[in-house]
């Protein structure tokens, strides 16, 4: 009785093709994921693994260079591929917001704090400058910005870092959205402030039931805030499900490579296990599963063909020839 | 209802527009490359082309249209200016004039400009604060006002002006050779030659040299369609090539008498050869910056 | 802020000084100085005396001294011509060149801006190659003979519009138009490349990504982050069209400082090119202190910068 999800991607898949049409990069390749009303869901993978042109495929904000050649978006049960442009801009900010990683980057620096939160209330839900400004003000006490009335005015290199992140988050929470994209949002700030920011976002998320997605490469985050975790590699998801259980038990050998080389405290291993290799050539992919040239597990099947996605247990998936084995029940083709 | 733009199927091939967009970048501009070498042909070969004498006039021939109008004939092809010189060869000398000013000046600001710009980038230290000083300030003032400065003490002949172009534009060399010549201090084969125990001076002809002269070239190409209209406009002003020696500047200066009453054969065919001349040259040294150096498309 | 424009103004000083060397230099290196200084036809008697004023035979230095001291005093010398102080002549017709190049300013700016914009927004299209043809032919078309062509279109032949003097704004048609119509092909390029940056920003993107309809997106957050450089072109090239206009301000007859250098020219009278040519500069140089520091007051990065 799994009451219809939030989020729901299908074989979505985006593209960069060079100008001439000679190199074509598979950036985001038959991703499927699901997402419900109010959890969390992170995704987790090395830079290059294709998390942050997915967020931003979510939101349809791809550069001219890139291009959505297959798959849907099914968001509250409409396919955000078909939509138009018009109608998309309803949809950014208000009914799904995300948030960048640089927060310096992400603020225009000629314009107030104030402007740029009240900003997005004024166009979505077309209220008075002056009631937009309330809320700006009301938005920064709640991400715990200290003196609002002065913050207004002020302007984004007037800011810490930690707070610039917070502005940001709260412009992201300004429309009151059902969906929350975070790209990496601790990234650029310092470990002290990390752990607030991630309280931060936890509350905010409780006190709007809001669904958060966490495109991060730090497992710990994902451990501490995320319900469902997907991992991706080179494009695919080649893993997803629940964080226990796959922090429990992963099966695909990427995941597992990922999990063994975070340090521990107090492990008696003192050597981290590295994953050997670099990342594949996403404009030229190899045959077979592309996880295969580093995987310490491949057999030559792994090596010949592609590997669909299996379902292993209940809702928890892997894209691997040998997971399949290790489970009694397998499903044909990707869900 | 239709898909929205960043939707498609893959693969499809480029577009036309992409693939006539390759030809043109792929191959040398034709038709400036060979307006210029037309144009240089003219210059050189002027002595044959030319119908008329350019300096010697007849005036009971003033004034003639073009051989299309009525008043013109076919022995004046463009018409004839106040001293009844003919237009068209007055205009095939110009070229001459043109040419050879215009690539003179750019060689001796190339010469000037690279020189300085090596010793300021190489040597660093006082020597260059100074030369850095000097072309911001050279920089600072128009070079127009420059040339006219320049050619209001010295007078006016062709090789003068040639030397106040070259005077006036080395500034533009100096600061974009010197940055070259910045970066490539610290490359490999300037230090093996320096521990080497090469003179600076070895270093600076023999290692830095070759390597700038890339630029330079890009940066002449540039300029020669500057030094041309700053030529023009210096004879236009009359502290330019002197008369009775045909330059096109010159020509306009003269065909302003004749604006009045309509006689814009005088202005228009004149100002034709040097649109066609500096567009050309631009043109050229666009294509030339994009392919030689992509460092230099901050130009 | 202080520092910034401390900084600024030293560097304005040092600049002033080279260029008064530089003035000096020149002068002093082609040959006897006096043959400049001096009227045409004048006796030897009157050639002594100019040896005597300047300080011809003396040192260099105590020449530059002299030369200094009565640049400080605002003495450029005297007019052969108008028999009046350079100075007083320069002043006079300062304001005529300065509307001048206002109006060709204002122009070049309402067709730069708008056009690079709009090639930016819509590069690789239509209106990109447009405004690149445009770019080409601004660059390459001396302003003299656009204003040439123009007295012949609409003096000659359509008799609608006065060929030289001033007077009236239509006598300031032509004549902005023909100085203009360069730098509008140049702040048509900068504003394109600047807009091009700009577009490709984080906090574009964030904009995109609050939703916000593209046509906002443009005029509010990019376009003035993407006009800061053009304006401080802008404010450069207004003093260099002051400058440069001496050829346009020749052919329509315009009285300001460029007509002035023109009959300096042909009057053979050097006091007046040595002022303009001098005073020109130091314009140059004092406008762009004047502009770094509006640039400070403007740019709140600047501003609150220590």
């Amino acid at each position: 009785m799994a009451r219809e999800p939030l989020l729901r991607l299908e074989n979505l898949s985006t593209h960069y093709v060079s100008a001439q049409g000679t190199r074509v990069v598979r950036a985001v390749d038959e991703v499927s994921l699901s997402l419900n009303a109010g959890e969390t869901l992170g995704i987790v993978g090395e830079s290059g693994s294709g998390k942050s042109t997915l967020a931003l495929t979510m939101l349809r904000v791809l550069p001219p260079a890139a291009h959505i050649v297959g798959g849907r978006i099914l968001f509250e049960g409409e396919d955000l591929v078909a939509k138009s442009d018009g109608e998309m801009r309803e949809i950014r900010g208000k009914r799904i917001a995300m948030i960048l990683q640089d927060p310096m980057a992400s603020l225009n620096p000629l314009f107030t704090i104030g402007n740029q939160v009240a900003e997005p209330i004024q166009i979505h839900e077309k209220t008075l400058r002056s009631a937009a400004w309330t809320r700006a003000r009301e938005l920064l006490k709640a991400v715990r910005i200290p003196s609002p009335e002065t913050r207004v005015r002020q302007y984004p290199h007037e800011m810490s870092g930690g707070m610039r992140q917070r502005i940001v988050g709260a412009i992201g929470i300004s429309c009151q959205p059902r969906l929350l994209i975070a790209d990496e949002p601790t990234t650029s700030l310092d470990l002290t402030i990390q752990a607030q920011y991630l309280n931060l976002l936890r509350e905010l998320q409780r006190a709007h039931g809001l669904a958060l997605i966490f495109i991060t490469h730090n497992l710990g985050i994902v451990a501490k805030m995320c319900d469902q975790l997907a991992v991706m590699y080179a494009g695919r998801v080649v893993e997803s499900g629940s964080v226990s259980r796959i922090f429990n038990a992963p099966a695909h050998p990427y995941t597992r490579a990922l999990l063994g080389s975070i340090p521990h405290m107090g492990d008696p291993q003192q050597r981290l296990t590295a994953i050997a290799g670099q990342p594949p050539d996403l404009a030229a992919l190899p045959r077979g599963c592309s996880f295969a040239p580093r995987c310490p597990q491949a057999v030559d099947r792994c090596r010949a063909e592609a590997p669909p996605a299996f379902s292993i247990d209940d809702g928890r998936i892997a894209r691997c020839w040998l997971a399949r084995e290790v489970n009694r029940t397998t499903l044909a083709g990707a869900v | 209802m239709s898909a929205p733009a960043d939707v498609i199927t893959l693969p499809s091939p480029p577009s036309r527009a992409a693939r006539r967009r390759a030809i043109r970048l792929g191959d040398i501009p034709i038709v400036p490359a060979a307006i210029l070498i037309i144009i240089a042909l003219v210059a050189i070969f002027a002595d044959q082309l030319a119908p008329h004498d350019p300096e010697v006039g007849k005036l009971t021939a003033r004034f003639k249209p073009p051989f299309w109008q009525s008043g013109g004939s076919t022995q004046y092809l463009l018409g004839t200016d106040q001293l009844g010189r003919d237009v068209l060869s007055r205009l095939i000398f110009g070229a001459r004039v043109s040419m050879v000013v215009g690539i003179m000046a750019v060689i001796v600001a190339g010469v000037i400009g690279t020189a300085l710009g090596i010793l300021s980038g190489y040597l660093r230290g006082w020597v260059d604060q100074v030369i850095m000083r000097i072309t911001d300030t050279w920089l600072a003032l128009p070079a127009l006002t420059f040339a006219i400065f320049l050619a209001a003490i010295v007078g006016p002949s062709m090789w003068n002006i040639v030397i106040i172009l070259g005077v006036t534009y080395w500034t533009r060399y100096a600061r974009v050779i010197r940055g070259e010549v910045l970066s490539l201090r610290e490359r490999e084969f300037v230090q093996l030659a320096v521990v080497a125990g090469c003179s600076k001076w070895t270093i600076m002809a023999r290692h830095i040299l070759p390597n700038v002269i890339n630029s330079a070239t890009v940066l002449g190409s540039l300029m020669l369609g500057v030094v041309i209209i700053t030529e023009a406009t210096l004879s236009f002003l009359g502290v330019g090539v002197p008369p009775p020696q045909p330059a096109w500047g010159l020509m306009l200066s003269d065909g302003k008498q004749g604006l009045m009453v309509g006689y814009w054969w005088l202005t228009v065919f004149p100002g034709c050869c040097i649109m066609l001349m500096v567009l050309s040259a631009n043109l050229l040294g666009d294509w030339l910056r994009v392919k030689l150096d992509p460092q230099l498309r901050q130009l | 802020m202080t520092r910034y424009i401390t900084r600024r103004a030293a560097y304005c000083a040092l600049s002033l000084l080279l260029l008064s060397l530089t003035i000096f230099f020149f002068v002093r290196v082609t040959g006897d100085p006096a043959a400049l200084l001096v009227e045409p036809g004048a006796s030897a008697a009157d050639i002594a005396a100019i040896h005597h004023r300047f300080g011809l035979d003396q040192p260099l230095w105590v020449q530059y001294g002299l030369f200094m001291w009565s640049l400080a005093h605002g003495d450029l010398g005297q007019s052969f011509y108008y028999q009046t102080p350079v100075i007083d002549l320069y002043l006079s017709r300062l304001p005529n060149s300065l509307m001048l190049a206002g109006v060709a300013m204002v122009f070049s700016l309402l067709i730069g801006i708008p056009s690079g914009i709009l090639a930016a927004v819509r590069v690789g299209r239509f209106w990109d190659s447009a405004g690149k043809v445009f770019a080409l032919l601004g660059l390459s078309l001396p302003s003299f003979w656009v204003g040439l062509v123009l007295i012949l279109l609409f003096s000659v032949y359509l008799h609608w519009l006065p060929s030289s003097g001033a007077g009236t704004p239509l006598h300031l048609i032509m004549p902005a138009f023909a100085l203009g119509w360069y730098f509008a092909a140049a702040h048509m390029r900068l504003t394109r490349s600047s807009m091009l940056d700009v577009l490709g920003s984080e906090y574009i993107k964030l904009a995109r990504l609050k939703g916000l309809p593209e046509a906002l997106v443009i005029t509010k957050h990019a376009f003035k982050n993407a006009l800061i450089p053009v304006l401080t072109l802008a404010g450069i090239n207004l003093v260099i069209m002051v400058n440069v206009a001496v050829v346009v301000e020749t052919v329509f007859a315009w009285p300001g400082i460029g007509r002035l250098l023109y009959e300096g020219i042909t009057f053979r009278d050097f006091p007046v090119v040595q002022g303009v040519v001098l005073l020109g500069g130091a314009m140059i140089v004092v406008v762009n202190l004047a502009i770094d520091i509006l640039y400070a007051v403007i740019d709140p990065r600047i501003r609150l910068e220590r």
